[in-house]
């Protein structure tokens, strides 16, 4: 059942109004503008065992996302491609308000949001990891650490998906003999397009991007938005429970496209196929 | 997304006959769960969903309640026989996702600082589920709420809009979701003109977003007259009949 939580991080009453003032002056408390995103550093390839991977650092937000590809059984309904499962864990390492056990409703939703964009943009051509049609497909698992937490868990497990994702090699399988067989050679992943997630947070009338957990702490509502390398958009999630104008949703699904160009090209320039 | 047939004929008529602009038939009825402090039964198509609140009522386990306001919790259900294929009870992670977006939906609503270490419970119950549950969902949940009393800034409506063979089309039902190309579920508060959910999976351009957007506003305003109906009915009967027609 989801229940009404107070806000993990105790923001005090003067470093709030601290940050209404400067946010109503167009900074905020960290000296980045409204609509700056905090600096993003990618690493690939850390994790040698697995088929990709790589380490984002959204400020201070660290994530780590590894590929882990196997061959199994298709969805249901979706007997002719490959499958793909995002997945998340905020890792107790995180901050002193996470506690080991079974995933929350905010790491679900995370997941679920993060595997929502990745999914929808058909970034992988999941067509063309067929086996043997409607038996046998590749299963490409990628699974995210958050190994610490401030704030925009969403976008930087998102950008380490796609780094992950877009950095791996697919081993080759084939059949023999009615088994499947590991050929011992790889492949580049069929990447159709490069999805982007851009989060923004109200607090009060402002409108602000990539928000800090402090900031978070504060925040009446949020969205991410979601877009491909079209400029289409492929996913959407309001969180928070506040709530936002037409023009405001409008305002951030159009900050997306234009924000979601830049980190789009940094993705690819860190990835080596771009 | 597999695109196996026309899911809009020639005459611009989708798989169940309507229209583009056109929503399902809306059946809502009010105080079904006699126990219930507030209870709202909803037909949305062959959507059936009951919802119940109870509350404002004491925390349990204590350390939930909040010094400042209510606590609201909300539980999104599926019943094992609602679906094509047997619903396994335990609570999916969709069902976790949804029971949150739905509470998050509902949450600015509510003005719960008026019941202070008190929860509101919200229970929504899917009893026969035909895509759109979660919208259908929020607009029984939210006749519930003002049902049981609660005190309400707005009450919200819940509408889906969406993309089928590269159209816009309103209220999409459970074929057009399983074959269509985009879902957008919004909740909207239509006197504060404030938009509470919006989630969307699928691929939708610029333009369409704006127009998938406005036209699902226009959905939960269609929505929302009916649930004005509905409560004037169960809390004036005639009396209000009588005066509108003055």
């Amino acid at each position: 059942m989801s229940s009404s939580k107070r806000s993990t991080i105790i923001v005090e009453h003067l470093r709030k109004q601290q940050m209404w003032d400067a946010i109503s002056k167009g900074k905020r408390l960290d000296g980045r503008n409204l609509d700056d995103i905090r600096p993003l550093e990618i690493e690939l390839d850390i994790i040698k065992k697995a088929n990709g991977s790589a380490k984002v650092k959204l400020g201070n937000s660290e994530v780590i996302a590894g590929v882990k590809i196997e061959t199994g059984e298709p969805f249901e309904g979706l007997e002719n491609k490959g499958a793909l499962i995002v997945s998340a864990e905020v890792l107790p390492t995180a901050s002193p308000y996470i506690e080991p056990g079974p995933p929350d409703e905010e790491t679900v939703e995370l997941a679920r949001v993060v595997d929502r964009g990745i999914r929808e943009s058909e970034m992988i051509d999941l067509d063309k990891l067929v086996l043997v049609p409607g038996k046998i497909v590749y299963t490409i698992f990628v699974d995210c650490s958050i190994i610490n937490a401030d704030g925009n868990l969403f976008d930087a497990t998102s950008y380490a998906v796609v780094s992950a994702l877009a950095s791996s090699k697919i081993p080759v399988f084939e059949m023999q003999d009615g088994k499947v067989v590991h050929t011992g050679n790889s492949q580049d992943p069929p990447v159709t397009t490069i999805p982007v997630s851009i989060t923004a947070i109200r607090i009060g009338e402002a409108v602000i991007l990539d928000p800090t957990s402090e900031e978070e702490a504060c925040m009446n509502a949020r969205i991410t938005v979601t877009t491909n390398s079209n400029g289409d958009y492929t996913a959407i999630q309001k969180g928070s429970t506040g709530a936002f104008t037409v023009e405001q949703i409008k305002k951030a699904a159009e900050t997306a496209r234009i924000k979601g160009e830049e980190v789009r090209a940094k993705l690819k320039e860190s990835t080596r196929d771009g | 997304m597999i695109q196996t047939r026309n899911l809009i004929d020639e005459n611009g008529r989708r798989t169940d006959g309507r229209t583009a602009d056109e929503l399902r038939e809306i059946k809502i009825n009010v105080g079904v769960v006699k126990n219930a402090d507030g209870s709202a039964f909803i037909e949305f198509g062959k959507n059936k969903i009951v919802a119940a609140v109870y509350g404002p009522r004491e925390v349990h386990p204590k350390h939930m309640a909040l010094p400042d306001r209510c606590v609201l919790r909300c539980r999104y259900h599926m019943s094992p026989f609602s679906t094509d294929t047997r619903k396994n009870p335990a609570p999916s992670r969709r069902e976790i996702e949804i029971s949150k977006v739905m509470r998050e939906a509902l949450e600015p609503a509510l003005i719960l600082e008026d019941y202070p270490r008190a929860a509101i419970d919200v229970f929504v119950e899917v009893l026969q589920a035909d895509g759109g549950s979660r919208c259908a969902g929020i607009t029984a949940a939210s006749i519930a709420l003002a049902d049981a009393g609660i005190n309400m800034r707005d009450i919200v409506a819940s509408c889906a809009a969406g993309k089928v063979d590269e159209k816009i089309v309103l209220d999409i039902n459970d074929t057009e979701d399983k074959e269509g190309g985009a879902d957008m579920p919004v909740a909207y508060m239509p006197h504060l003109e404030q938009i509470t959910l919006l989630q969307l999976d699928g691929i939708l351009s610029y333009e369409q977003f704006n127009e998938c957007i406005d036209k699902a506003i226009r959905g939960c305003e269609i929505v929302y007259e009916i649930q004005r109906q509905v409560l004037m009915q169960k809390y004036f009967g005639n009396e209000t009949e009588l005066k509108e027609e003055q």
